[in-house]
């Protein structure tokens, strides 16, 4: 079962399994685009909501943030969930290619670390979103900021999750990091959080339509998990800076493939 | 300085840091079980998924998925399985529900029962 490698890889990856599974399945096991995205989808619930469990015990996840954030990605996703029944698989896979791309530029450019030092923002007061995490030397404090503008670009972060199923990590760092200003710690984790629930709120839709095939699923979400808590010990003492590099070369090689075959008609 | 709340503050993230393991390890254990019958049974047949096909009726709703697993069909015991997955972030989500009602936060209370409501209309109706 080749899957079992492709969730492995995945997971090494960091960046979230679905945006390498996807490829690896269609591209290299000839997996039709409907049936990867399904089985890709379920194993990003399943390394999120692991991942999320450790992180949500140690105090980094904001979990306010997170729940008010939900409610632009649930939407969003089960309107990508929605419009990936009635797409071609052609389009699916084109605009795959097209995130891809973008994550592979993200992932190579590190997320600004400066804490938000202005006035306290209206809507983050009204929501109550400012809070703090455990830092090296104590509680450290932060704020957030442009809430509407970090809702709008995590509800396409939704929609993109729906309709590819994948975690769309490239879109929420945008929007917590850049927009909001949310410390980097605290937004990777709150953005694990929340993909379990992103997640689910399309798999409901892909499993109503038989997307989710057994078989295919089952040896890509163990094997996921598995290269998961593996990548997790093989990560922390690796060189990030080198590995980073590396992954965005091969998933910018994974986009223009994705953009060829879809355009070739091949999937 | 005060410190502003998260909710219920560490309790509370213990026990949603142990509901999310807890439920990513039963379906995991769930879909292995599943998954090593239908190895053992249909492990040497060839996959085909070049085509798109749609799965059968019986795996795609709850209480289809219910009934094969009842009748131990490896297949239905994965898809089983993979639905215990899926709940874990809804189940994630009720229990937040609780937790804002318990501190009387009722903005959140209203903004976690809208997500369940989309997560609930999405599995059981398919978004149609």
């Amino acid at each position: 079962m080749g899957s079992v490698a492709a969730g492995f890889l995945g997971s090494l990856t960091g960046l979230g399994g679905g945006v390498v599974i996807v490829p690896m399945l269609t591209l290299l096991l000839n997996v039709n685009i409907r049936y990867a995205v399904g089985a890709s989808l379920v194993s990003v619930i399943a390394t999120s909501s692991g991942a999320a469990a450790a992180y949500v015990k140690e105090g980094f996840t904001n979990i306010r943030i997170a729940m008010f954030l939900e409610l632009a990605t649930t939407f969003g996703a089960l309107g990508g969930a929605v419009l990936a029944t009635r797409a071609p698989a052609a389009a699916i896979a084109v605009v795959f290619g097209i995130v891809l791309l973008h994550s592979a530029v993200v992932s190579m450019r590190a997320p600004p670390d400066r804490p938000w030092e202005g006035p306290p923002d209206k809507w983050s007061a009204f929501l109550r979103l400012d809070s703090g995490y455990p830092g090296r030397d104590g509680y450290v404090p932060y704020r957030v900021v442009n809430i509407p503008a970090g809702f709008s670009l995590m509800f396409v972060a939704g929609v993109l999750s729906g309709l590819l199923g994948i975690g769309s990590g490239a879109v929420k760092v945008l929007a917590m990091d850049r927009a909001m200003r949310v410390p980097f710690k605290v937004s990777t984790t709150t953005s694990n959080f929340m993909i379990g629930v992103t997640a689910a709120a399309s798999a409901g839709v892909y499993l109503n339509r038989g997307y989710i095939d057994p078989g295919l699923a089952m040896p890509v979400m163990l094997g996921v998990l598995m290269g998961s808590l593996i990548g997790a010990r093989i990560l922390a003492g690796a060189k990030t800076k080198a590995l980073r590099i590396t992954f965005a070369v091969v998933i910018l090689a994974l986009g223009a493939e994705m953009i060829y075959s879809g355009l070739a008609g091949k999937l | 300085m005060a410190r502003p709340t998260q909710p219920g503050q560490s309790r509370f993230q213990n026990v949603l840091g142990n509901l999310l393991r807890a439920g990513v390890s039963l379906a995991a254990a769930v879909v292995l079980i599943g998954g090593g019958l239908y190895l053992f049974r249909h492990g040497d047949e060839p996959f085909a998924y070049e085509i798109f096909r749609g799965e059968p009726t019986d795996l795609r709703s709850i209480p289809g998925i219910i009934h094969s697993a009842w009748a131990l069909s490896g297949r239905g015991i994965i898809q089983l399985g993979l639905l215990l997955l899926i709940a874990t972030p809804v189940a994630r989500v009720m229990f937040s529900v609780g937790a804002f009602a318990a501190e009387k936060d009722w903005k959140y209370v209203v903004v976690t029962v809208i997500v369940l409501a989309v997560l609930i209309y999405s599995i059981l109706s398919g978004g149609v």
